[in-house]
């Protein structure tokens, strides 16, 4: 029997089952960079605009940190500094969806059901890669189409095209071989994560030390080395390729070698007894969410970091361009454009710290659907402490990711305008001032699991249906009343000079109300709903 | 005599399925009490309405003295619950599992842990992800069996071990029995049963079809018999209650109702017994016919 026998189904169960998924993430990751090249057209049409905001904001180095180095001033240039964090979420997505198929297909079980059946031994491994090589394939080819298509040059166009698809490639395979390394998804996904993490370090210290040889050891940093549309160097796209066979190499006879289920890393032991801590449902749920909140916390602190110190600079690069002033002045106000920009910025941290609520929410279904509630709620715990111990990471979580953002923008900001205390205060305020929103979904979250657990994932929805009115309410001049909808249309902008309180007391009595209706709703229905 | 569950006419339906259908359960203090049932006959239903996780349709339900849906919180410190299918937290440890069970129902017997630990061969140290199936189950065992509790309900808390810990298990529950604790027992496994269990409750379509000891089951049930006897073969067929009456020349083979075994016997006698074999119903028949019948 070949050991490659049986891909030809798999590589069709993995279609099947990614059938939603997979051409959302491509297609949203490709035409990203069709939508910035399109920008930047119509905000630059002058050379002399290009070259001022190239000085002013693309060579400013919280940029370069969080983009990477900027090669020209023109459109082509801009566009692929521009994508470059995206590539970052392309890697993501490959390694994630490996795992998703390699991993946690056997943690689960399911690949002993299939592996019974006539399958050769690199059969699963093989199916994951291909359809994400595959996914990332297209995914480089619409986006090379798509950036050729708004008037940039071919050459570029294809060698942005061709990087994309190979750093998706290289991190599908590290994620291949971090999948046969640990015993667990989640030990794999670590591996994988902490992998595109040193890769992000490591172009982070090359492009903004005065040395750039760690970019050089970096496949994101390889992506901009590439230097689309600022004279093509067609040799580097061999590095990533090269990386692709090495990870290739290595994780193929790994996935012979070891047992089913096996990983190479020795399982971790942990303690014999319980500590003190964990003695009560607020103890449980402490482990249960303490690692997700800290890893928003760091990496919402971090972004806070970046934005922060972008924040002068983009303020000041704007000025003189009449058309991005007003756009500028739109989102939020025209008393200052720096404020306007960290407003704008602290309002997607909102949004995103809304996730983090919702996500604590929802983990109450999880453990309901997985049979661990039960037991829980078969020992002398009441069914509202149960449930209140979750909300409690719910509607805090967001304060505590909030709060970190907040201090870290305003540290780095303060830093670049000379005036620390004031600005970190301001911008605390402001992050603040998100969270009655943020509670508002998290009650619904935590409602919607009480009554229609099953259908529960839709506060996901609500949350994405917020988004959209929020990006294209402005753009569509959509009426009033449909704005209203979000409760992130009531958040006041807290950097104006006049705001109100009254919203944020409204929208937090409404996320107290949805919340408690959710707690009288639990108390009273069958558990477990299948 | 004192009962810890009692449950009469008890009705759940979700949606259309009517899961249970008048459902009758007594299980007296201090006794093992087996509840058996083919899957789907509503066992773990029943066990889910006797914690209050699931709110009763219709009917009346005591456990310890109390209503398991209002009393709930008052009523789990003194019960303990393993259910067929053990999931645990991917990233806490086994001995975590069962100490945090155990506090939240108000305390571990420590040198009953250890003990338990020891005879079930678990490693606590291990986290709840890298558990087999049967080690799963056996965290579940160790945490409710060292939980100085009045009521143990287990739901068929033995699948997935092998015959070693299968004594292990059995080894427990006599001990549990005789300090005094009262036991709910589902199971499939009707060795274990027989082993264990004083009286059995036997379900099917949510409803309660045989209830008793051991003994009066059977009693309720065909004997078979195979006999020689010396005189011709005559006046058997006709007596009520005797069933596959089969001749071959002087053996004599028919099955028996448990009212019709002493006439049967007599009759039997007067043809001059030489060889006599009487074999009362096995467990598995008991269950097997009640198994059929849910099939069809």
């Amino acid at each position: 029997m070949s050991t490659l026998t049986g891909t030809r189904h798999l590589v069709r169960l993995v279609l099947r089952r990614d059938r939603f998924l997979l051409p959302l993430w491509v297609l949203l990751l490709a035409v990203l960079p069709v939508s910035y090249a399109a920008s930047f057209f119509e905000l630059f049409p002058t050379a002399a605009e290009r070259a001022a905001y190239t000085e002013g904001t693309a060579r400013n180095p919280s940029i370069v940190a969080l983009l990477g180095p900027v090669y020209g001033d023109s459109v082509g240039a801009l566009t692929a500094q521009r994508s470059g964090f995206l590539l970052v979420i392309v890697a993501l997505a490959s390694l994630l969806t490996v795992i998703r198929h390699t991993r946690t297909e056997e943690e689960a079980g399911r690949r002993e059901l299939l592996g019974g059946s006539v399958l050769g031994r690199h059969a699963g491994l093989t199916a994951a890669l291909l359809v994400t090589y595959a996914a990332d394939v297209v995914l480089g080819l619409l986006t090379a189409a798509g950036l050729h298509a708004t008037g940039l040059p071919a050459a570029g166009s294809y060698a942005y095209g061709l990087v994309a698809a190979l750093t998706g490639m290289v991190f599908a395979t590290l994620g291949g071989l971090a999948a046969q390394l640990t015993g667990s998804a989640g030990g794999a996904r670590g591996i994988g994560v902490a992998g595109l993490g040193a890769a992000f370090g490591l172009r982070l210290i090359g492009d903004t030390a005065g040395n750039d040889w760690p970019s050089w050891l970096s496949p994101l940093g390889w992506a901009a080395r590439v230097r689309a549309y600022e004279g093509e160097r067609w040799w580097v796209p061999l590095l990533p390729l090269a990386a692709t066979v090495l990870l290739a190499a290595l994780a193929y006879p790994i996935s012979v070698r070891r047992d089913l289920g096996a990983g190479v890393l020795p399982p971790r032991f942990g303690p014999a007894d319980a500590g003190g801590a964990l003695s009560g449902p607020f103890g449980l749920a402490w482990r249960l969410h303490r690692g997700q909140l800290m890893w928003w916390s760091v990496g919402f602190g971090l972004l806070g970091l970046i934005l922060g110190g972008a924040a002068e600079a983009a303020g000041r690069s704007v000025q003189g361009n009449a058309q991005l002033e007003q756009i500028m002045a739109r989102i939020g106000g025209a008393s200052g454009l720096a404020d306007a920009y960290l407003g704008a910025t602290l309002s997607v941290a909102g949004l995103a710290a809304t996730g983090y609520g919702i996500q604590a929410a929802l983990r109450m279904r999880a453990e309901e659907s997985a049979g661990r509630a039960e037991p829980v709620l078969a020992t002398a715990t009441h069914r509202s402490t149960w449930l209140l111990s979750h909300v409690t990471f719910a509607l805090l979580g967001p304060v505590v990711v909030l709060t970190v953002t907040g201090l870290a923008t305003g540290l780095t900001y303060g830093l670049s305008v000379g005036d620390v205390p004031r600005q970190m205060g301001r911008m605390l305020g402001a992050a603040l001032a998100q969270t009655p929103a943020a509670w508002v979904l998290a009650g619904l979250a935590v409602l919607l699991y009480a009554l229609l657990p099953r259908q529960a994932s839709a506060a996901w929805a609500v949350l994405a249906a917020c988004v959209l009115l929020g990006q294209l309410g402005a753009v569509l001049d959509l009426n009033q009343w449909l704005l209203d909808l979000s409760p992130f249309t009531h958040t006041p902008q807290t950097l104006r000079p006049t705001w109100t309180v009254t919203p944020l007391l409204l929208l937090t009595a409404l996320a107290v109300t949805l919340a408690a209706a959710g707690l009288l709703t639990f108390r009273r229905r069958d558990i477990p709903v299948p | 005599m004192e009962t810890t569950i009692e449950v009469a006419g008890l009705v759940k339906t979700f949606g259309r399925t009517r899961a249970l259908d008048g459902l009758d359960l007594t299980v007296r203090t201090g006794e093992v009490h087996g509840f058996l049932g083919p899957n789907g006959s509503g066992k773990s239903t029943t066990i889910r309405v006797l914690l209050g996780v699931l709110r009763a349709d219709a009917g009346a339900v005591r456990l310890l003295g109390g209503d398991p849906w209002r009393d709930a919180v008052a009523l789990h410190r003194r019960l303990a619950y393993v259910p067929g299918d053990v999931t645990l937290w991917p990233n806490l440890s086994g001995g975590e599992v069962i100490d945090l069970l155990g506090r939240l129902r108000g305390g571990l017997d420590s040198k009953r842990r250890a003990d338990l630990l020891y005879d079930f061969e678990l490693d606590p140290r291990r986290k709840g992800r890298t558990y087999s199936k049967g080690n799963r189950q056996k965290v579940g065992l160790v945490a409710a069996l060292a939980s100085d509790v009045e009521l143990l309900i287990l739901d068929e808390p033995t699948s997935g071990l092998d015959p070693l810990m299968e004594e292990v298990f059995q080894h427990w529950v006599r001990r549990a029995r005789q300090d005094g604790r009262t036991v709910l027992l589902s199971s499939h496994i009707l060795a274990e049963v027989e082993a264990l269990c004083d009286r059995v409750t036997i379900i099917r379509a949510g409803r309660a079809v045989e209830s008793g000891t051991l003994g009066d089951l059977r009693h309720l049930h065909r004997t078979a018999i195979d006999a020689e006897v010396t005189a011709p073969i005559d006046g058997l067929a006709d007596l009520p209650g005797v069933h596959n009456l089969r001749v071959d020349g002087h053996r004599v083979r028919f099955d028996v109702d448990a009212v019709a075994l002493d006439p049967a016997l007599r009759r039997l006698t007067e043809l001059g017994v030489r060889s006599l074999v009487s074999t009362p119903p096995t467990l598995e028949e008991l269950f097997l016919r009640h198994y059929e019948s849910a099939e069809r």
